[in-house]
């Protein structure tokens, strides 16, 4: 959660110019044409061509990133498809990245367990591994009505439609490379 | 001693608005302005902002404009903001001289003059003007004054999806306005009409509005006034209290308030 | 996919949300355009103030409705009706394009004797079987010639296979007069589809259906075009596809496809669906849209598997050329001529693996194992109780995503835990949550819903252990092929020859590495195995072992080692063909030789888009075209000839077996090759009002045995309300990547229910009030939003109340609700499987469900 607003900072010096003109009005005192300058600071840092993850549109964006952090996301005005314009989703994605409610460990709850316990993440992905291994050795089938099948039923993979062609790709490819058929994701018409 | 360099305002052109909501994030995202702690649904069409206020520099009205059979069926949408009035009645009650016009004629409120004495609040017939709960300052649409400053354009209108928020210089956009207003007339769509590009309201206003009805309709009015001197007895006060007590006391009243804020968030979080 | 396949050869859309500002109309038709796709939705306005006519037909006003030009109301899930009887309006009122038709469509073919109509059978086809409750479709097939057989040695394994396979040419009646032309049976078959069926049953005035029929069939014609938009209001439906179909045939017989403003536009959820279809995460299906080999068919061999799905005189032709590559990027130099390539380690469908499927074997166990990866079935499946019963079975699963969303937190926040109706220690599954990185932390490509590809770039390194997708089954693959590195054993063989070399390209900037972006990018590019070197295009692939290619439709994205085309930032406002890369062979408008008269030259001057150059002899436009760049528009077809060689250069629909549209679908759908009406398994009708006998879809899939199931059927009166569900701006599916954001969560907080004042009068709601929603299903609560935007339709002579509600919400993140996909039925139509949610039954009543289970 954003606890506070970093405020518009100055970095110059106030300009205060003489009243010029004192236009119309009943009032109490006249409506000032004081043309007062302040100068502020703006976010800057690398920017970072990036495609909106939401809806199929396919917005650019630009991402700031400063110091390793993401400052600001905007849409690229430069893409032909969104002009530099974005959606609320897009123009929140920020959010999406600098986000508190974001975990930042492997969780691991025990079978029948009643809690979260944090693990490392090489522990995870060894486990994984070897509960696919084994659940994969022990339900293997190679024939079936005489036919050969190779497949793995024990194992299913389910995907987001909002991931990264390369991970489709290389993730479809050891599906199939592990014999399992139980692959799906968002897509269906 | 500064002057206007040019002139910057927003069209609003609302036959091209479909209620996205973009510009109230976009603007909430680049000015780090934080979200409702405790959002509820408000039973106003689609609208859950509310109102312009502290955290809500843009707000986006959902009309809807259906009649019992169904025949006419209108759901208008209205991106609305700090208007950036060229006669601007928050300037005028402004007691320490916070709320400034800049070089790019526009209406800014300078924090570290604000007092938080809430006149401003009063003198908007907007109702642009809220204390933000963080920073015990006015606070308002500040038409992404840093933006402007390393030309770019302000955050909502970039982010608009539709072209409905256009900004630019406001003779230009003038223009662009009232041919617009004719081709929408010739098309026999729209009772298409304009607020606030001439001078007729509060002297013009940097930023105005394509409507698709009378401005009544979508809750602005259709001839606001500046600050009369009656709503000012408080105005007076603060001019007293300054010659008489000191800017320092102010400047603590504000930190009161500034104090009142954080205690009011801490509440609201435990809660 | 085969909506749009059977019909034009591809599944992708068929032009860009760009394209849309040429229309002169755009129809958008079971899309909530301006809500779902708010930034596309800015060309619909270009061509709104251009003077196009924008017709919003919807069972909700929504943003689109108040945008277009004008709304028309509908009974939601009765689509084919109303695209029925636009096409009928067009055959009985001469509005069809004609020369198009005869040129470029099926309606000149003659179909076979044995062939009959749903009007024939009362609302079935010839075909069906009603204990399997499948269509044997050898009836629905052409009358053909006799075949002409090549001479000469084939060249290649593609040539060979594709000369086994050769039919003669269907037999034509240019006069489209004969009594079994595609042209004469659809007249017959939509007949009954006219502007009062419309009002009987759509609910829509007669009025307004003729504005529509009128207003479309106005500007579609060589000087104009018209474009339908639609999106899951179409698809999401036991009869979705056909849906399609409809509107696939009513474009195809008004001459709009591959002119510029025209199409079909497929608006796709999700930011890389069409990707994750194309490369394919998805149980039928490999890279490309080549097929999963299955038992139940002719595949027991390479050449078994590659014979019964070639198709010899289409593009497809080729397919061997694509299998055979995809088969050497997978298992490298293990892939050989003697081994079939590897084939056999490619597992063989066992039969329907789809995801309700998939479910049901997780729920009885077969499935022990299972890993979420950016998905979120515990409240974004349809009968979602039931999906988290089916997680609550499994022995182990991985969910892995940015938030800690409702999959990984089901065993203790779901609202069956959470009102005691579950223990959380009786849920054995051991859960492993990882978290992921967002979009902005890594670098890949997505693939819009104009089949362009996008490269984005890492920003920055994410949080702590959090790791992306592609770290995930990278180092997952890693650790596999260790455990099985010595094993011998036959069946081992695909995982331990599987090729897996991506290690990363250091990038100093950052403390975490990804995988080789370049290396992926290369191998599904595809390149030629003697010298490395990238491959230019599809036509350079080879069925020999020469080449390597993982997915054949992006051929070309890499034309060099150094070019990755889905970074070109080149835009105009144009199609900016130097804007990413469009596949296939960066084509922005499909089809678009049909742009062209039979002639070469365009149809109007003011829809110029690819022409013959006479002078240069070849084709040239706007677009890369969609055709062989230099088969003049009077080559004939060979006779006897396979591949392209077998079309004639009129025939722009390159990928289907004549080239043209198949108005009439001959194969690839299992539920009939013209689209009928039939009601959703739950409705508020009596009957079938076109077909009485026939109320539901005879293919449906309807999973009756699973727990709390149950379809309504017709007219149920303790569910009299029709209920619709859908998205809104500022969420985005089941919430996952929207609700925990406090700028989206604010902007709608809170889940409510759509009713009309009408509705809310007869319950006594007002607005806000808290309602619960009932089905057969399951039971929720939300607050009412009373608006005059939701209408009762007058449809069977009484009055049909539709309420709505948004599907966003959960148990977990920053706004929670109840969840809305607890209402819905696990029902499906029998090609892909899709669901339907947007169109069941329901009783609403004031007030909160006991207990209040939020």
């Amino acid at each position: 959660m954003i606890t506070r607003r970093d405020f518009l900072k100055r970095t110059g010096a106030v300009t205060a110019g003489a009243t010029i003109a004192a236009v119309g009005g009943i009032n109490v005192k006249p409506v000032q044409a004081q043309i007062t300058k302040i100068k502020l600071q703006v976010k800057e840092g690398r920017q970072v061509p990036s495609v909106c993850p939401y809806c199929s549109v396919g917005c650019g964006m630009i991402i700031t990133e400063s110091e390793g952090k993401i400052t600001n996301i905007e849409g690229n005005p430069d893409s032909p498809i969104n002009l530099g314009s974005l959606c609320p989703k897009g123009a929140a994605a920020l959010q999406l990245a600098v986000n508190d409610e974001r975990p930042e460990k492997v969780l691991y709850r025990a079978p029948h367990s009643t809690s979260w316990e944090e693990k490392p993440l090489d522990w995870a992905m060894e486990r994984i591994a070897q509960k696919i291994k084994e659940d994969r050795d022990n339900s293997f089938i190679e024939t079936q009505d005489g036919k050969l099948v190779n497949v793995n039923p024990a194992l299913a993979s389910l995907g987001g439609s909002t991931l990264e062609n390369e991970w489709n790709y290389l993730h479809a490819k050891l599906m199939r490379g592990l014999g399992v058929v139980n692959v799906e994701n968002h897509a269906r018409i | 001693m500064s002057q206007i360099e040019s002139s910057k305002g927003m069209f609003i052109d609302t036959t091209l608005c479909h209620g996205c909501k973009a510009c109230e994030v976009a603007c909430k995202s680049w000015n780090e302005l934080p979200a409702n702690s405790a959002p509820s649904l408000t039973g106003n069409s689609y609208d859950n902002t509310g109102k312009l206020d502290g955290e809500n520099w843009r707000h986006v009205k959902f009309i809807e404009d259906i009649s019992d059979d169904r025949t006419d069926s209108r759901w208008l949408f209205l991106s609305d903001s700090c208007k950036h009035c060229q006669l601007a009645g928050c300037m005028t009650v402004c007691p320490t001289n916070a709320i400034i016009r800049t070089e790019f004629d526009t209406v800014y409120i300078d924090h570290d003059t604000c007092i938080g004495c809430k006149y401003c609040i009063t003198g908007c017939p907007f109702g642009v003007i809220e204390i933000g709960h963080l920073s015990g300052t006015a606070e308002k649409c500040t038409l992404c004054y840093d933006r402007l400053q390393v030309g770019q354009q302000p955050a909502c209108a970039q982010a608009c999806p539709t072209d409905c928020i256009e900004f630019g210089d406001v003779p230009d956009l003038v223009a662009m306005a009232k041919q617009r207003e004719q081709f929408l007339q010739s098309t026999g769509n729209y009772k298409a009409e304009l607020y606030g590009a001439d001078k007729k309201i509060l002297g013009g206003l940097n930023v105005f509005y394509m409507l698709e009805d009378k401005p009544e309709k979508y809750g602005l009015p259709s001839d606001p006034q500046l600050p009369q001197k009656s709503m000012l007895g408080g105005y007076w006060s603060s001019v007293f209290s300054l010659f008489a007590v000191g800017l320092v006391s102010l400047l603590s009243f504000r930190s009161y308030r500034e104090r009142k804020f954080a205690e009011e968030e801490e509440t609201t979080k435990g809660a | 996919m085969p909506g749009l396949g059977t019909s034009y050869g591809r599944g992708g859309a068929t032009s860009s949300a760009r394209d849309l500002q040429d229309a002169d109309c755009i129809v958008i038709m079971g899309s909530n355009f301006a809500e779902n796709h708010p930034v596309g939705f800015r060309f619909v306005l270009r061509a709104r103030d251009k003077g196009a006519k924008v017709l919003h037909i919807d069972p909700r006003f929504t943003r689109t409705s108040a945008m277009s030009s004008d709304y028309v109301p509908m009974r939601s899930g009765t689509d084919i009706v109303f695209l029925g009887a636009l096409i009928n309006y067009a055959l009985q009122n001469d509005k069809y394009f004609k020369e198009y038709v005869v040129n470029y469509t099926n309606a000149p073919f003659i179909i076979k004797e044995e062939y009959q109509d749903t009007e024939d059978l009362e609302g079935i086809f010839s075909g069906f079987d009603p204990e399997k409750k499948t269509y044997d479709n050898s009836s629905w097939a052409y009358e053909r010639e006799e075949v002409v057989l090549p001479e000469g040695e084939p060249a290649n394994l593609s040539e060979r296979l594709a000369r086994e396979k050769l039919v003669g040419r269907p037999k034509r009646d240019e006069t489209l007069q004969h009594p079994r032309s595609v042209f004469q049976l659809m007249k017959k078959h939509y007949a009954r589809y006219t502007p009062e069926m419309v009002e009987e049953i759509c609910g829509t005035s007669k009025e307004e259906f003729l504005m529509v029929a009128e207003t479309v069939t106005a500007n579609s014609t060589p000087e104009r075009t018209t474009t339908f938009c639609y999106a899951m209001g179409w698809t999401q439906h036991t009869y979705g596809v056909q849906t399609i179909r409809a509107g696939a045939i009513l474009q195809g017989l008004l001459g709009n496809m591959g002119r510029p403003g025209g199409g079909i536009l497929a608006l796709r959820g999700h930011a890389n669906v069409q990707g994750a279809t194309d490369l394919s995460t998805l149980w039928n299906s490999l890279p490309g849209y080549l097929d999963m080999p299955a038992k139940a068919r002719e595949h027991d061999t390479l050449e078994d598997f590659l014979r019964a799905q070639m198709r010899p005189t289409s593009f497809w032709q080729n397919y061997p050329k694509y299998l055979i590559s995809l088969l050497k990027a997978w298992y490298g130099d293990a892939a050989t001529a003697a081994n079939d390539f590897g084939y056999d380690a490619i597992p063989k469908t066992l039969g329907n693996h789809s995801h309700y499927k998939m479910f049901e074997d997780a729920y009885n166990g077969v499935i022990k194992g299972m890993m979420v990866i950016g998905q979120n079935p515990a409240v974004g499946g349809q009968n979602a109780s039931f999906h988290r019963k089916a997680l609550a079975n499994l022995d182990w699963l991985v969910v892995k995503d940015p938030f800690l969303i409702e999959t990984a937190t089901f065993w203790y926040e779901a609202p069956e835990v959470k009102n005691g109706t579950v223990k959380a220690e009786d849920i054995g599954t051991e859960v492993f949550y990882l978290p992921s990185t967002v979009f902005a932390e890594t670098e890949g490509s997505f693939t819009n819903t104009s089949r362009l590809l996008q490269t984005k770039e890492k920003a920055a390194d994410p949080p702590g252990d959090c790791r992306s997708d592609l770290w995930f089954t990278y180092e997952l693959g890693k650790k596999l092929k260790d455990l099985y590195k010595d094993s011998t054993a036959k069946r081992d063989w695909g995982i331990k020859n599987l090729t897996w070399d991506y290690e990363p390209d250091v990038n100093p900037r950052f403390k975490i590495q990804e995988p080789s972006e370049h290396k992926i990018i290369k191998e599904i590019n595809g390149y030629d195995i003697a010298t490395g070197a990238p491959l230019p295009g599809f036509g350079d692939l080879q069925d020999d072992g020469s080449t390597a290619c993982g997915c054949w439709i992006y051929t070309g994205v890499l034309p060099e080692e150094t070019v990755n085309r889905a970074a070109n930032r080149e835009g105009d406002d144009y199609q900016y063909l130097n804007w990413g890369f469009a596949w296939p062979a960066n084509r922005r408008n499909l089809y678009n030789r049909a742009s062209a008269r039979p002639d070469g030259k365009p149809w109007s001057e003011r829809k110029k888009y690819i022409w013959w150059d006479e002078a240069e002899q070849k084709w040239t436009g706007f677009d890369v075209p969609d055709f062989a760049a230099t088969k003049a528009p009077d080559t004939p077809a060979v006779p006897g000839g396979v591949g392209l060689a077998a079309q004639s250069g009129k025939d722009p629909f390159l990928m289907l077996p004549d080239g043209v549209i198949q108005l009439f679908a001959p194969a690839g759908l299992a539920d009939g090759p013209l689209p009928t009406h039939y009601e959703p398994p739950d409705t508020p009708v009596s009957t079938n009002l076109l077909y009485p006998n026939q109320t539901f879809s005879p293919t449906a899939v309807i999973f009756d045995h699973l727990p709390n199931n149950k379809v309504h059927g017709a007219n149920n009166s303790d569910y009299p309300f029709v209920i619709t569900t859908y998205r809104v701006t500022e969420h985005h599916l089941s919430g996952a990547m929207t609700r925990w954001l406090p700028w989206l969560a604010e902007l709608m907080p809170e889940l409510f229910l759509e009713i009309s004042p009408e509705l809310a009068s007869e319950l006594g709601v007002q607005n806000k009030d808290y309602v619960t929603v009932e089905t057969a299903r399951g039971k929720i609560e939300a607050k009412a939003l009373v608006t005059k935007r939701m209408r009762p339709l007058k449809v069977e002579g009484k009055m049909v109340h539709t309420v709505g509600m948004p599907i966003h919400w959960g148990y977990s993140g920053i706004s929670t609700g109840s969840v809305p996909n607890d209402l819905s039925a696990i029902v499906a139509d029998p090609n892909v499987f899709i669901h339907s949610s947007k169109a069941f039954t329901c009783n609403v009543k004031k007030g909160r469900l006991p207990g209040g289970v939020a």
